[in-house]
């Protein structure tokens, strides 16, 4: 396992500047870049209006809460798990078919993970299931915390200038 | 120019952003002499056995709540597909919400397919769902049918581990109930010797442990036909009332 371990190694390291996105890669080391789910404008903390913490929306803040896990799970179910799941289904596609085979499917996967709505929009990402065959299997993913009806959203404007950049 | 944060769940699933919450109001609430409300368990009998033509599953009908009784009738032997049932225990809803997943996943795949599924395929689903969630999903499932190949039997524990066997116990009333089957077993028993045989443990089961009680479901399964009886056996019934006049009369 440890022979394919550097070849896979380069993909997912791609597969994680390409999330950038959608959450915080700027390290991918560190624990408290895998546990902050928001995007925050660089140089400003703590979130909210006028540099006050927001109650409301982010709870009581702790230094400890925002570097330690509080749950044994959550750091494997917030990043490892699918990572892992696609390097182990890649690896054995090279072993059985042939290094074709997982370039071939992880260039198809960039090519559906970039048809987006607009950056405040939750898209279907109907290409990327059908590529994962996701579509046919039901998990608690599809079941709690469906993102299409969360109850909070960025703000549009905002959000369209800090992909554009012009932020 | 203020700070502002663009928020989004990149994808569902579990939330963790209660948990420290809840470890600190537990801590709090132990200060203070309460005690943070109880999931529903099913301390519980449920077993099953191969018999000749097919499995048949037991299960007992009582739910608990800490010290009491939450249910008096609950359902344990959960649908996963035509073919194949499941006996739950350990946290309900836990049970519940795996074996609604599984069921779905099951049906999604022989659509896929075209063909009928196998219990092996429905184990595998559940082992690989329950090591995934190392062992926070508190459900241990007795998994039975039959498929082409015959009738299987598997019993699955919380961590995801599972077992091949020709009878198998679960949950808090298990010892009982296989004290019961490993005293009267034989390989290639007739459907009613079965079903005899499940029905007894089950009563040990209910009578020994007090986290079983109430009614004995059973569910027969055979390669033709699926026989779902609840109530099988009213073991423990409740007293009827009587009026004062008839009680006179007694």
């Amino acid at each position: 396992m440890c022979r394919h371990q550097n070849e896979t190694l380069p993909d997912t390291a791609v597969y994680r500047k390409e999330r950038g996105t959608n959450e915080v890669t700027m390290n991918s080391r560190g624990l408290r870049s895998q546990l902050k789910d928001s995007v925050p404008v660089a140089g400003f903390s703590p979130q909210g209006a006028y540099g006050v913490q927001d109650s409301l929306r982010s709870g009581f803040t702790s230094v400890k809460n925002e570097l330690l896990p509080s749950h044994p799970l959550e750091l494997s179910e917030k990043n490892q798990f699918q990572l892992n799941q696609d390097k182990m289904n890649f690896s054995t596609l090279r072993n059985i078919q042939g290094l074709h085979a997982p370039l071939k499917l992880q260039m198809e996967y960039r090519a559906a993970r970039q048809i987006q709505r607009l950056p405040f929009l939750q898209s279907s990402n109907l290409a990327l299931d059908t590529l994962r065959n996701s579509d046919e299997s039901i998990g608690f993913e599809d079941v709690l915390n469906d993102p299409t009806q969360s109850e909070v959203m960025g703000e549009p404007h905002m959000m369209v200038e800090y992909k554009l950049g012009l932020l | 120019m203020a700070t502002l944060t663009a928020v989004r769940p990149a994808f569902g699933g579990f939330s963790f952003d209660n948990c420290k919450r809840n470890a600190v109001l537990e801590v709090e609430a132990s200060k203070v002499g309460c005690s943070v409300p109880a999931a529903r368990k099913t301390g519980t009998t449920i077993c099953g056995v191969v018999f000749k033509d097919g499995v048949v599953l037991g299960a007992d009908t009582r739910a608990t709540e800490g010290m009491i009784v939450a249910d008096k009738n609950c359902s344990k032997i959960h649908y996963i597909s035509p073919n194949i049932y499941c006996c739950g225990a350990g946290t309900a809803a836990d049970t519940e919400m795996t074996t609604q997943l599984i069921s779905s996943n099951l049906e999604l795949h022989s659509l896929s397919t075209g063909r009928l599924p196998r219990v092996a395929t429905a184990n595998r689903m559940l082992k690989q769902m329950l090591f995934r969630y190392q062992g926070y999903i508190g459900a241990a499932l007795v998994l039975g049918g039959v498929d082409c190949n015959g009738p299987h039997l598997y019993s699955i524990y919380p961590h995801g581990s599972t077992d091949k066997l020709p009878y198998v116990t679960m949950g808090s009333g298990s010892l009982a109930a296989m004290a019961v089957f490993e005293d009267r077993y034989k390989p290639d028993m007739e459907e009613d010797a079965a079903k005899q045989l499940v029905r007894d443990a089950i009563a040990a089961g209910i009578f020994n442990d007090l986290g079983s009680g109430s009614n004995i479901d059973l569910c027969v399964i055979t390669k033709s036909k699926v026989n779902y009886i609840r109530p099988h056996d009213e073991a423990n019934k409740k007293g009827v009332r009587v009026t004062e006049l008839e009680a006179l009369k007694l």
